[in-house]
């Protein structure tokens, strides 16, 4: 889970061009849109391609991504619960 | 009465010149994309997304921050102001980038956010929503900068109200490089500095000012 | 002084003509089947596409020139020929001009076409080659704005009519259903999975269409009884985000009250308004909330996405096209798509073709970048 948390950063920066902005600087907890770390609802669109072109993880309804986008955490425990092995 | 330039600013070749100055610049062996944002990151401007744009809103938005430090935005009317660009290649680097994650059905990626940027006009939104600017907008192609048809379609937004100022430019980039000429004009009640009236001429002579 | 729209041309899914489209549209036809070409995209979509059997055909009748051309530059070609086979106007006259309006011109040239200079992916080369081929003088003028690039690219025919160089512009637009629009749209989670429906309680997302049409504009100081005039027009951003449209509908109200100042016309004298109606949730919650602080929540609303899809580039010619019919035959076209209202603000929504003398009607539109465009049309 560390492993995948601190993967889910680094990609989430590079995906997202998060300039000045490092993995130390992102606490897994935080919520990712609004206050924490400000994303928009394009990252949003952005965080689904992320998800299947990293994971191979589909999202079928789009509503779901407020759940699953809340937090880095939130992100990673998806990714565990859905990842094919 | 004619609209006068205010400000004017141009970027290429490594280098920012405001006014005809050159205020920035970094060494040709510098990645132009590179030199893009060292340039904004020189403004002292803190904007995040700034780094999310494609290349030519960058550009553009670069320009604009450049240009918008000198003019004062307390002096201006952000709600008449419009914004008119034009350029060569339309978007085209950006599509380029675009169809790359779509190219192939085994790695089939499109991007919302490449997508997003593959319109020329986006790079007005994002001025727009920086510097409050909600009057006129256009994005016109064409084979070089026209100052002919630049004068004539914004010195005709004035004459029927519809701006009270207008960012216009030239905004252009290929694979090689890159090149914005940006300026204000305005029409104020009390104008004092005659100089730079919105005509083909002067816009002709700005435009070439740093060629030498 | 005055402008007046003296012919058009709409080539799309629902035919070749203005008059075949405008027929279509009366009868409550749409456009949009169900595509299975896993070149365009790796699963079937929704899309309104041309013809293609009749538009080779129709090309092959009408070209005689033999030069290649890509599908885009067919459509173009014959979508001004046929709107200038109505006049008696000289397209290779100085007076005459050329605006294209495109979103993305020739992008399907990103992958290399045999016997298609790559060079015409370039938006102003598409427009020198339109201008070549009808031996036209000037330079073909290119608007690229995201969605309102035809209204725009009619207020700027407009206003070059009003300097003295033009008697006559000639607007032409045009955009296609590609890989790369259809994938861009899908990447948006934009695309309804059933034929959209504009200001729809259950509206999910648009329908894409391809397009081509023209409009042909004329200075004139004699306008005659009947003539449709163009009255007002005007752009505005909202300044709030590049692909959402605003929630105070901001942008929109500011270009609707600048075109009607410029035409002089009141709000509550409109008749009418063709809406840009995309049938996404926040682009028609975005026009109620116009329409209502406007006060125009009484008039008569309707949108041609339904029919059509969304045509892009394209989009603002052909739906001014078919409004300028609507005003000559005093009908209000429906809303195909729409059954149940369910919008932030209400809205009356044509459902069925509606007789009402229309002398004054307001045309919409709203694009990405936060860019919004109105349009004034007055009949003499």
């Amino acid at each position: 889970m560390e492993a995948l948390i601190e993967k889910l950063k680094e990609q989430i920066i590079k995906q997202l061009n998060l300039e000045d902005i490092t993995p130390a600087d992102i606490n897994e907890e935080d919520s990712l849109f609004g206050e924490g770390l400000g994303l928009d609802s394009i990252d949003a669109l952005e965080l689904i391609v992320l998800l299947e072109k990293e994971y191979g993880i589909r999202i079928e309804n789009p509503k779901d991504g407020q759940k699953i986008f809340f937090s880095i955490k939130t992100m990673a425990e998806f990714i565990q619960e859905h990842q094919k092995k | 009465m004619t609209p006068q330039i205010t400000a004017f600013c141009h970027i290429k070749k490594n280098q920012v010149f405001l006014n005809g100055k050159r205020i920035f610049s970094t060494g040709p062996e510098v990645d132009m994309r590179e030199f893009v944002k060292a340039a904004f990151r020189n403004t002292g401007t803190k904007y995040p997304k700034f780094f999310k744009m494609d290349d030519y809103s960058k550009l553009g938005f670069l320009a604009a921050e450049v240009l918008m430090k000198e003019v004062g935005e307390s002096t201006i009317e952000a709600k008449s102001t419009g914004i008119v660009f034009s350029n060569r290649h339309s978007t085209l680097t950006t599509d380029q980038l675009f169809q790359d994650s779509i190219q192939s059905d085994d790695a089939f990626f499109p991007s919302p956010s490449v997508f997003v940027y593959t319109l020329p006009n986006i790079m007005a939104g994002e001025i727009a929503i920086r510097h409050h600017f909600t009057g006129e907008n256009a994005f016109f192609v064409s084979s070089a900068f026209d100052p002919d048809w630049h004068t004539f379609y914004i010195n005709q937004l004035f004459e029927s109200k519809k701006i009270s100022a207008c960012l216009s430019g030239w905004v252009e980039m290929d694979d090689q490089s890159l090149e914005a000429f940006v300026y204000f004009v305005e029409k104020r009640k009390n104008q004092q500095n005659e100089s730079m009236q919105h005509t083909v001429e002067e816009l002709n002579n700005l435009y070439k000012i740093n060629d030498k | 002084m005055a402008v007046r729209f003296v012919s058009s041309n709409i080539i799309s899914s629902l035919g070749f003509s203005t008059e075949e489209n405008f027929q279509n549209l009366l009868h409550g036809k749409a456009g949009i089947q169900t595509i299975n070409d896993p070149l365009l995209y790796p699963a079937p979509f929704l899309a309104a596409c041309i013809h293609q059997a009749e538009l080779e055909e129709r090309w092959i009748e009408t070209n005689q020139k033999e030069v290649a051309s890509t599908r885009l530059e067919k459509m173009l070609i014959l979508s001004i020929t046929e709107a200038l086979s109505k006049t008696k106007i000289d397209i290779s006259s100085s007076r005459t001009a050329i605006l294209l309006s495109t979103t993305k011109g020739n992008i399907d040239l990103l992958n290399l076409i045999e016997s298609i200079d790559p060079e015409r992916l370039l938006l102003w080369k598409l427009g020198e080659f339109i201008g070549h081929y009808f031996g036209n003088p000037n330079p073909v003028r290119v608007v690229t704005n995201a969605c309102i690039s035809g209204v725009l690219a009619i207020n700027t025919a407009a206003m070059m009519l009003k300097g003295e160089r033009f008697d006559h512009i000639i607007v032409v637009g045009g955009d296609l259903v590609t890989r790369f629009v259809v994938s861009g749209f899908m990447s948006f989670l934009s695309l309804s999975e059933t034929p959209c429906k504009p200001f729809d309680r259950d509206r999910d997302g648009l329908s894409l269409g391809e397009a081509a049409g023209t409009l042909i504009l004329e200075k004139t100081s004699f306008p005659e009884q009947g003539d449709i005039l163009f009255s007002g027009g005007a752009t505005a951003n909202d300044a709030n985000h590049i692909s959402g449209p605003s929630r105070t509908a901001e942008g929109s109200v500011i270009a609707i009250q600048n075109a009607l100042n410029e035409s002089g016309i009141a709000a509550q004298d409109i008749d009418h308004i063709n809406a840009h109606g995309t049938a996404t949730r926040y682009n028609d919650d975005m026009e109620s909330i116009a329409i209502q602080r406007l006060g125009l929540s009484e008039l008569p609303v309707n949108s041609f996405k339904g029919s059509w899809g969304h045509t892009l580039g394209a989009a603002g010619i052909i739906e001014t096209a078919a409004l300028i019919e609507s005003m000559k035959a005093d009908t209000i076209l429906p809303t195909v798509g729409f059954n149940m209202p369910g919008t932030t603000e209400n809205l009356i929504v044509t459902k069925k073709p509606l007789s009402k003398p229309l002398h004054t009607c307001l045309k919409l539109a709203s694009g990405f970048g936060g860019c919004n465009a109105a349009l004034v049309l007055n009949k003499k």
